[in-house]
């Protein structure tokens, strides 16, 4: 690391305190981190182009002002060296930039699943919290997404509303969810720990609440945390029916009768998450009430 | 819904909000409606009471004079302004009161960026770089008007009617709050069956097809009316900027136009283009907003630099550096700004390669940029610098737009965007350029250009401060909002509960009284110089020791610009004159000038298609199809006009002109060092 990185990073470190705890530039795993480090490293470089105007600004104007007896050329309009150094220093510095901006989308390309055999975990968007599903651990939560360390997991995300992103800062940053299509988010956590989950895309008026609690856990805690959930109420499609309605985590405690601790749900439907997105696929309409982010939304069993 | 009234009723105006629920939010929303009905009565009172309708029909409204469409393009744009920054201020204090609870519910929020948004891109930005390539293009290449004049007052029409719609929006329903990119699904009825996005759709449609006409407008005039001699590159750089704006506003506008239509079919007529099922598909939509979007970004900032270029040559008393450069540099990024769209959603899930492309082209915008920030300290550099209040929003731009081209450096990098997509790090980002670049640069361009149309100067102190402000306070808003993107604080949020950000929100809301002082003392500056133009009149035309033709006619200017068409001999032609030693020389003979005659063609085009709009929203269906239909009327009216233009007697022009020089030759100039003097009338005399 370069010491104007070093300089930046710590300034940084120094102006957000305790804040930083959750967010990439104090990482739980190697993608964010990476991410952390290449940011360091476009803004050292890029630097060479901005520090010349900082410095040189304040000195030009000082030095030419009106009344100074300053040297002046008032016809001075062309100047071949400088044309060089004008064009040619930043085209340097856009090859350099390319070449890690190349490497580094590559390196940290969401959609690899970071290592063999990862954990699968499909996330569902809803207005306004998020649900998880384990379908090999036929386990299901709200709000909260556990994964064990040192293992590679791979999000596959959709939601049944309107577009959502989906970032967690920590460990890989955000991805867009979008009904009736699956997008792709690996990550892998190096050390265990909490961070938050969010949507970043705004989706009304629980949107400010719409935040993930995610655990990092030894692999035997996420085991017994795993085994708790079975133990808990059901999740099958009526039951989805309900939770999908519009609402913050409060209202789907309610729905799911849980007075306390995680929303951990046995998931009872292996299929759901196939479901959810081949619902807006079957060459039909899907009218609103039939569309959970809708405020017209009339789950099946209930009244009109 | 009743057939006349569609779904108008009485109970959609926030002030039955407010009597139903009394609570802070409403009465907030309240007051900004009462303000909004209690301005336009004061007007219509104002102007009743001074007899001034007339006056404003037959000066204003009727006219098709582009220094006249100018300056009503800019004031629409700072009307437009004053609601939009109050918006701003709200929602920085919304966010720092946000620990004890706030003041506004999420949906009102959810409002207020979106208006902001809105207002401040299409209704403050456009209106203000369109006015000013109204005001100065024509008299920087030597033209009587621009090449389309009523076509000119039409443009200005429909975009005062998207504004309109706006406005009409805070007191009869609800805006959308769904942005200013109002992306379905969101948007679509199913999720939002109200009016709001409806009201978003037709603003941006209807003032999408005048900025597009503006387009053709500005890229023919350029093209076609040049003074004899003037080739492209003797063009001030000014007017290159506008070249490229203009022809981008050709391409871009339709992009927005296109989606936002299609927006309408889906919710109105039961299309699938964006919606979630029957194979409609949200990317679409982001897909072609974009191809509008980025573009417009650089139509928007591209005049800045042309101002720049004007502003730093004039101060600095030198030729401007680097001219082809700056050329080369406009049409590279007027090029390149159409290759780079998809950089606005690299988290959309597609590959790697795709993003790589776009991430690459877009740091390949940087080296033009460059290029030209050190083109313009290259004219800085053994010049005689004079601070005034243009040179100090230059400086502004200098320090902290290469901050904002730094940020831009790093969310092209998709690896990085992952990260502060959607947080504060991306509306730091681009108020950090849109504010330093744009708005300084227009601030500034509306300085250095006041004199020549309204014959006095601003008062230079106050608008020393004004700048400062300016300035200050964007570094107090805008630079936490770096700090909590990097923190993960989305955007758009209208609570929060981590207390690590409440420190920077905090500034940012002070900052934000600040920015909202800024803007009160630009209207003071205006008032109080035009209290005191006599004092700052400066008749004779050329205040600053201007370089450019614009500067070798009187102030303000007369409505035909040039007594005489020049003939050009080389770039900068009034400073080579100067220097030469002979500027303002007589005119061997005049002739008859022929100018357009006002037409309402433009005031009808803009009531009718704010009419149509007001009524695609609210479902009129009956007043829909009027307001659509005299539109056409009101054109097939105007084609049976048979006098469309009036000629000014030669007598008079010489009367006016030659009394002007006479003046001229009595006069005494100023040297720089009188410049913001009383002394300064508008001839400048050579340095040493």
């Amino acid at each position: 690391m370069s010491r104007p990185a070093l300089c930046i990073l710590i300034v940084l470190g120094l102006v957000a305190g305790p804040g930083l705890a959750d967010g990439f530039l104090t990482p739980l795993g190697s993608i964010a981190a990476d991410q952390r480090t290449h940011l360091i490293r476009v803004t050292a470089i890029t630097m060479i182009a901005v520090a010349p105007v900082l410095i040189g600004v304040p000195w030009l104007l000082w030095r030419y002002r009106r009344g100074r007896k300053g040297p002046y050329r008032p016809h001075f309009e062309f100047s071949v060296p400088l044309e060089f150094v004008m064009w040619g220093v930043p085209t340097l510095i856009i090859i350099v930039l390319g070449y890690w901006l190349w490497k580094a989308t590559i390196q940290l390309d969401p959609s690899d699943p970071r290592g063999p055999d990862p954990l699968q975990v499909q996330v569902v968007g809803l207005d306004w919290k998020w649900l998880f599903l384990y379908p090999r651990e036929h386990v299901a939560s709200v709000g909260t997404l556990v994964i064990p360390v040192d293992k590679p997991v791979q999000l596959q995300l959709t939601t049944d509303t309107v577009m959502q992103s989906f970032m967690v800062s920590a460990l890989a940053g955000q991805i867009y969810a979008m009904p009736g299509m699956v997008t792709r988010l690996g990550m892998r956590a190096d050390r265990t720990g909490t961070a938050t989950g969010e949507n970043t895309q705004f989706n009304g008026e629980g949107f400010a609440d719409q935040k993930v609690q995610v655990a990092v856990l030894s692999p035997k805690d996420w085991q017994d945390w795993m085994d708790a959930a079975r133990a808990g109420p059901v999740l099958d499609a009526q039951a989805y029916a309900r939770l999908a309605r519009r609402g913050n985590l409060a209202d789907a405690r309610k729905t799911l009768g849980i007075a306390d601790g995680p929303l951990r749900l046995r998931l009872g439907d292996d299929g759901l998450f196939r479901h959810i997105v081949q619902r807006y696929h079957q060459g039909q309409g899907v009218s609103a009430a039939q569309q959970p982010g809708a405020p017209g939304y009339r789950p099946q069993g209930e009244g009109s | 819904m009743s057939p006349w009234f569609g779904r108008l009723n009485w109970w959609v105006t926030p002030f039955s909000d407010a009597i139903a629920n009394p609570n802070t939010n409403n009465l907030v929303a309240a007051g900004a409606a009462a303000l909004v009905v209690v301005g336009a009565l004061f007007t219509l009172y104002f102007l009743t009471r001074r007899h001034l309708w007339g006056r404003l029909w037959h000066d204003w409204l009727t006219t098709a004079d582009h220094k006249k469409i100018g300056i009503m393009y800019v004031v629409l744009a700072l009307v437009m302004m004053a609601r939009a920054v109050i918006e701003g201020v709200i929602m920085r204090g919304q966010q720092a009161a946000v620990l004890h609870g706030g003041f506004l519910s999420a949906d009102h929020f959810g409002e207020l960026f979106s208006t902001h948004g809105t207002i401040m891109i299409f209704f403050v930005a456009m209106p203000l770089i369109i006015g000013l390539i109204n005001i100065a293009v024509p008299l920087q290449i030597g033209a009587r008007d621009v090449a389309f004049p009523v076509m000119n007052q039409v443009s200005l029409g429909l975009t005062t009617a998207g504004a309109a719609l706006v406005m009409v929006s805070l007191v009869i329903g609800k805006f959308s709050t769904g942005g200013w990119t109002a992306y379905p699904p969101y948007t679509e009825a199913v999720f939002n069956p109200g009016v709001g996005p409806d009201y978003w759709i037709w603003a941006v449609v209807i003032s999408g097809f005048g900025s597009m006409l503006s387009g053709i407008n500005f890229a023919v005039t350029i093209y076609k009316l040049r003074a004899p001699g003037m080739s492209y590159m003797r063009m001030p750089l000014f007017t290159w900027t506008a070249l490229c704006t203009a022809i981008m506003l050709i391409y871009a506008m339709p992009p927005v136009t296109v989606s936002s239509l299609m927006l309408a079919l889906d919710r109105n007529l039961g299309f699938h283009f964006f919606t979630n099922d029957l194979g409609g598909n949200m990317m679409n939509y982001a897909n072609i907003f974009w191809m509008f979007g980025h573009p417009e970004v650089y139509i928007l900032v591209l005049p800045a630099y042309g101002v720049w270029s004007e502003v730093a040559s004039t101060f600095t008393a030198k030729t401007l550096y680097g001219y082809t450069s700056l050329v080369i540099a406009t049409m590279a990024i007027a090029v390149i700004s159409y290759t780079v769209w998809l950089h606005h959603f690299f988290t959309m899930g597609q590959g790697n390669s795709v993003n790589i492309a776009f991430g690459i082209a877009t740091m390949v915008i940087a080296v033009p940029t460059g290029v030209k920030v050190y083109d313009w300290m290259a004219t800085l550099w053994r010049g005689r610098i004079r601070m005034t209040v243009p040179m100090v929003y230059l400086t502004g731009f200098f320090i902290l737009f290469v901050i904002g081209g730094l940020s831009g450096m790093m969310l092209a990098n998709p690896t990085i965007d992952y990260q502060v997509h959607n947080t504060l790090f991306l509306v730091a980002h681009f108020h950090n350029v849109l504010i330093p670049g744009v708005l300084f640069g227009m601030l500034a361009g509306i300085h250095y250009w006041f004199p020549k149309v309204f014959g006095f100067r601003l008062e230079e102190r106050l608008g020393l401060w004004t700048a400062w402000l300016w300035i200050g306070g964007f570094c107090l808003t805008f630079l936490p909002l770096y700090v909590l993107g990097l923190l993960g604080m989305p955007r758009r949020m209208p609570s929060f509960s981590d207390p690590a950000y409440a420190p920077w929100v905090l500034i940012a809301g002070f900052g934000a009284l600040v920015l909202l002082i800024a803007m009160i003392m630009l209207f003071v500056t205006l008032w109080v110089s035009a209290r005191h133009r006599d004092r700052l009149a400066v008749p004779l035309g050329d205040p600053w020791d201007g370089r450019s033709l614009e500067w070798a006619i009187p102030a303000p200017a007369p409505e035909w610009n040039f007594a005489v068409i020049p003939r050009i001999t080389a770039r900068e032609a009034f400073a080579v004159e100067k220097a030469r030693g002979d500027p303002y020389t007589r005119p061997t003979a005049y002739q008859d000038i022929t100018l357009p005659k006002n037409t309402a063609l433009g005031a009808s085009i803009c009531m009718a298609a704010t009419l149509m709009g007001f009524a695609l929203v609210w479902h009129i269906w009956w007043l829909a199809a009027l307001g659509l239909g005299l539109i056409p009327g009101a054109l097939i009216v105007r084609a049976f006009v048979r006098e469309t233009e009036r000629v000014i007697p030669a007598a008079e022009v010489a009367r006016a002109h030659d009394a002007w020089l006479d003046a001229i030759a009595r006069a005494a100039g100023v040297t720089r060092d009188a410049e913001t003097e009383t002394a300064n009338r508008g001839l400048a005399a050579p340095d040493e």
